[in-house]
Formats: C-alpha cells, structure tokens, sequence
C-alpha cells in the first residue's frame, strides 16, 4: 500500500513505473508473454498473435488519431502499403524479411505522409473523407495494377523471403517471438516519444493548434511527421502479417479493416498507448469468445451456424455503443479507476 | 535596427498596417512602435482591432497592407511558428491552453523552440534527450515558482479554476523566454485579488526578465498604474498615444469611450 510518491530527481519523476506494485506488474506481464508459448495450444497462439500484431496497428492509429487529433480512415489502405509493399520486395527483388519489414513500414511513412498533406487544410470530418479517398485509392490501385500486385489474386510470397542466416522463420511459435518483440519496442517507442518534446508536440496540435503554432511548432512538418509515425507502424503490421502468413489479399485491407481499428482505439482509449493494446486484445479476443460461445450452442440450436455472423456484429456493436455512452476514455480508463481504487485497499477513505 | 529616440531604441515597430476581411476594416492604417523594456497598454472599446493587432503581429492574420519589423528584421509575411523563434510570445483573450495535458506538459512545451529532441532520439529516451528532458525541467520549475503554481503542476489544466488557467498561459508564454510577451487581457474576469497578482507577475517579468510588454487591458486602473505608454485604438485607428496622464485627458480618447457630447466624464 503507498501513501504518496515522494521523488527526489526529475528522472524519477518522468518513469513510467513509480511504485513497487507498479514494477510487479510489469514483470508479472512480461513473464506471463515469456511462458505463455510453452502452455498455450495453437489456436491460443495465433490468438495472441493476432493481439500483437493489431496492438502494432492501433498504437499506429492512436498515435495519429488519438494523439494528435487526426481523424484516419485509411489505416486498412496504409496497412496494405506494409503489406504489399513487403511481399512485392520478398519476390521481385528477392529482399530477405529482416529488410522488407524495415523497408516495407518505411515505404507506409512516406504514402502515408502523402496522403496526410490535405490534414494541413482539413479538420475533423472533411479530413476523415479526405483519409477515406486515400483508402479508396490504394484499393483501387492494388486490384487493378495486377501486374505489380497480382490484382485481386492472393498474393503468395516466396518461401524463402523468410529464411535468415539459414533459419526459416515459420510457424506460429517463432511469430510470437518476432511479434511480441516488435509489439514490445512499438510500445516503448511510442510511450517514450510522448514523454519527450515531438510526442507533446502532437498532442498539442491535437488540443490547440493555433497556440500551438504561436509557441512556435511548424504545423506543417509536425502533422506530416504524426502521419508518417503512425503510418509506419500501421505499415510494420502489414508487413509482418505479410510474412507471417506468407498470402496477402486486399480484402483484409478494406475500410472495414480501418473501421476495426479506429473502433480498437476509441474502446481501448484515444491518446493511450496502454489503451490501444486493451483494445486490440478486447477486439480480437471478444469475436472469438463469442464464436466459441455459439459453437457451444450448434448442437442444441442448429440455426447457429448461420446466425453467428450476425450476432457476433451485433454484440460488437453493442459494445461500441456501451463505450462511447459509458466510459468514452475506454478500457485504459476503467483500468486506471480500478487502481486508484485498490491503490489504499482495504482503507480508502 | 532603428534609431534610438529619447523613449530608447525601437524593438518592434508596427507601419501603416491595414486589415480588411471582407468588406470590414479591422484595421485602418496603424502605427506604432513598441520600445525596448517598456510596458505599452493597448486599448480601446470592443471591436476597435486590439486583437486583430495581435493576431496580424504574431502572423495569425496576414495584413491586407502595412508591414511589421521586430528588431529590424521584416516579419510581416512569416508564420506564426517562425515568429515564435524570433522570441515573440503571446497569450490569449480567451484561454487557448493544451487542455489535455497537465500545468508541466503545457509549461514544457513552451520550451518547444528551445528543445533539440527529434522523434528518434525522443522514442528511444536515451542519453542527450533525457539529459535535455531534466534541463529543461529545471527552467520550467522556475517558472513554477515564479508564478507560485506549484501544487498544480501534475493537475490537468482543463481541470483548472478560470484564474489559474491565465496564470499557467502565462507560465507557457514565459517559458519561451521571449524579448516581448504580447498579452491579450491577461485579467479578463478576474477578482481584485488575481488582478493584483497578475499585475505584480507583469511587473517582476518586465523588471527582472527585462521583457518587453505589450498588453491588451480593459481594466484602466490598472492600465494607467502599471504601463508606462498607452496608445488607442478606435475603429482601427490609432487615436491617441502617449503616458497613461496624457491619454487619460485626451478629448479624443473620451470621446470614443463615452460617445460625443459627454464631457462631463472622464475616464
């Protein structure tokens, strides 16, 4: 139980993790990541892959949309770029994986500074169509320019794009690895930025943008610089579900895909790092549930396996909804509320 | 830089400066210069483009015509960010605070400009950008002090009372270390009480910092005891300039507060 935070340096006082119970936890999580391959069945597996490889994505979106106050409809367009652009570079150019994903999520930042131009003019709503024009454009260009992205067949990447130093990296286990490890650098990159000076510049654009400009913060570079940051790692998620599933189609980049995340991040938390990993679980982890919920009920109720769909969308829905009328600040906050209440359990007074 | 006069020597001077939107003038012809280490009070009733002065010299409005030299040097088409550096500062008439982010995070963004951290060196806080965090930190905590805000400094500043979020608005301008701090009604709304501390506040930065003050005031009791220069506006015209005595008595000054005919009051 603490009483109070008494720090002495400034160093204390800017970590992340201040009190012991605070430390506990992190190496409670961090051991629970590190065992959890060696229990955990295959399908648990490609869940918490999935989990990963979404946190990536969302704490990409979060950084342009919670943080710094731009609306994004074109994450699933931004996500393609990662991914494509990795399995065009694993096959026409024979490039390695430990080159395509660094390359394929620098390739993500540099569209996605292009389409982020309009944001200097745009705002809100005119600035969500203007993102959603980018969505339809790089879907258009990946279905039509069949000779550079195969069109709408699968794109099947070259087996061998995935061997490094004569180890293949296959499988859901050795995924894990290079995902959470990714996943793990994603989240520190991003909490350290926003303790430092461009991170608080994005903030501020997102609260004040004229004050912000009047303290002196170039609009200009610094919106580009959220569009390219964020979309670098909306393109690092697409190029390592690229390589890790070795077949991409553009069907898992549509709007729909933008809508997941942006619905990710408000459940989650906008403007939280920790809250965009909650979301990401919360998404993957509830259509599963309730799959294996209504899997459960086949036997008894036949008409379930036509009727799932439709549940499973609406119980999402059902829950978008809660959110945003119960606790807009997301899963982050009603995380925060309960540690502040057990912070002097049992004597809160 | 211009020549000195007996006043001393011209940090900012404001020509011919003229603001149309639309069909309105917002200000018709203005000029004036802003002396080194002075406190000039800008004043004048509503709508006579005190702010719109403000807005076009920290190049929020690009004027229709006229130019604004600050230091010699012509900043009349730079942007805001630019002026920024040059060390002009500002506050607003109405608040305009990072809301999301507590007293530090707003104080420490004012150190934006003097702050090297890029995005890379930022995300991986190693070495020169921690070192450049606590630095900084330190100057912030100055100001703090200065400005006796320290209890609220983890607070969120959208949390705050209406008088502490002026104070901390302040606090960001400071922070800057500008050469002149423009202030759009710093004590707009406020009790005697904030008025009193806020006027000392502008004193001690004029005084000790030896910062340049320009300041938008409707209080004229205050106006008249802390500035050293008033210059009025009045349907984008300058009508009067001179010691707060001096514009106090000017027939024109009463005559655009009062309307015609009412000399029986004075200001």
């Amino acid at each position: 139980m603490e009483c109070g935070i008494f720090h002495t340096t400034y160093q204390q006082d800017m970590a992340f993790r201040h009190t012991w119970m605070e430390k506990a936890r992190l190496v409670l999580l961090l051991g629970f990541i590190i065992i959890f391959p060696f229990v955990a069945n295959r399908y648990w597996l490609t869940l918490a892959n999935q989990i990963g490889l979404a946190a990536i994505g969302a704490i990409g979106l979060n950084i342009l949309t919670g943080f710094t106050g731009q609306i994004s409809l074109g994450q699933g367009a931004f996500m393609a770029v990662g991914a494509y652009g990795a399995g065009i570079m694993a096959n026409r150019l024979g490039w390695p994986i430990w080159l395509t994903i660094p390359a394929a999520s620098l390739l993500t930042a540099g569209v996605g500074a292009i389409f982020g131009i309009p944001s200097l003019r745009l705002k809100g709503l005119y600035l969500a169509i203007a993102t959603l024009a980018a969505q339809q454009i790089i879907d258009w260009l990946i279905t039509h320019w069949t000779s550079l992205t195969g069109g709408v067949e699968a794109l099947v990447l070259r087996r061998e794009a995935n061997v490094v130093l004569g180890v293949a990296l296959r499988g859901d286990r050795t995924f894990y690895w290079i995902i959470m490890a990714f996943a793990a650098a994603t989240t520190l990159f991003t909490a350290n930025l926003f303790r430092t000076r461009v991170g608080r510049a994005f903030v501020a654009i997102r609260d004040q943008d004229i004050a912000a400009e009047v303290i002196g913060i170039n609009l200009f570079l610094y919106k580009l610089l959220a569009f390219a940051t964020s979309s670098f790692f909306v393109g690092l998620t697409g190029a390592l579900t690229a390589h890790y599933r070795g077949i991409i189609s553009w069907e898992r980049f549509t709007i729909e895909t933008s809508i997941l995340y942006l619905a990710m991040i408000i459940i989650g938390g906008l403007g939280s790092v920790s809250g965009s990993i909650y979301g990401a679980a919360f998404m993957v982890l509830v259509p599963a549930f309730i799959t294996n919920v209504g899997r459960q009920f086949q036997t008894t109720i036949p008409a379930m396996a036509q009727l799932l769909p439709f549940i499973q969308q609406g119980i999402f829905g059902i829950v978008i909804i809660f959110f945003l009328v119960i606790e807009p600040e997301g899963l982050a906050k009603i995380w925060r509320d309960i540690k502040s209440y057990f912070a002097l359990w049992p004597f809160s007074y | 830089m211009d020549g000195a006069s007996e006043r001393g020597i011209v940090q900012m001077a404001v020509e011919n400066l003229v603001l149309h939107f639309g069909g309105v003038a917002a200000l018709a012809g203005v000029s004036l210069e802003v002396y080194q280490g002075e406190i000039l009070a800008i004043i004048g009733p509503n709508g006579a483009g005190k702010t719109s002065l403000l807005n076009c010299v920290s190049g929020l409005y690009r004027p229709t015509e006229g130019r604004i030299t600050f230091e010699g040097e012509e900043i009349t088409r730079l942007s805001p960010h630019q002026i920024a550096r040059l060390g002009i500062a500002r506050t607003f008439q109405n608040i305009e605070l990072f809301r999301g982010m507590t007293v530090l995070q707003n104080l420490m963004l004012g150190r934006h400009i003097h702050m090297r951290t890029g995005l890379l060196s930022g995300g991986l806080f190693w070495g020169r950008a921690q070192r450049e965090e606590v630095e900084h930190r330190r100057i912030v905590e100055e100001i703090i002090d200065f400005l006796e805000i320290e209890p609220i400094r983890k607070k969120v500043v959208g949390s705050l009372p209406y008088g502490l979020q002026k104070r901390v608005e302040l606090g960001r301008a400071l922070a800057l270390e500008p050469k002149i701090l423009l202030l759009d009604e710093p004590m707009a709304g406020m009790n005697v009480e904030e008025k009193e501390d806020i006027a000392r506040f502008i004193l001690d930065i004029n005084e000790e910092r030896g910062v340049t003050i320009v300041l938008i005031e409707h209080d004229m009791g205050v106006v008249m005891d802390i500035s050293d220069r008033v210059v009025v506006l009045d349907f984008g015209r300058l009508i009067a300039e001179g010691s707060p005595e001096e514009v106090r008595n000017n027939p024109l000054v009463i005559q655009a507060y009062l309307g015609q005919g009412s000399g029986a009051y004075t200001l």
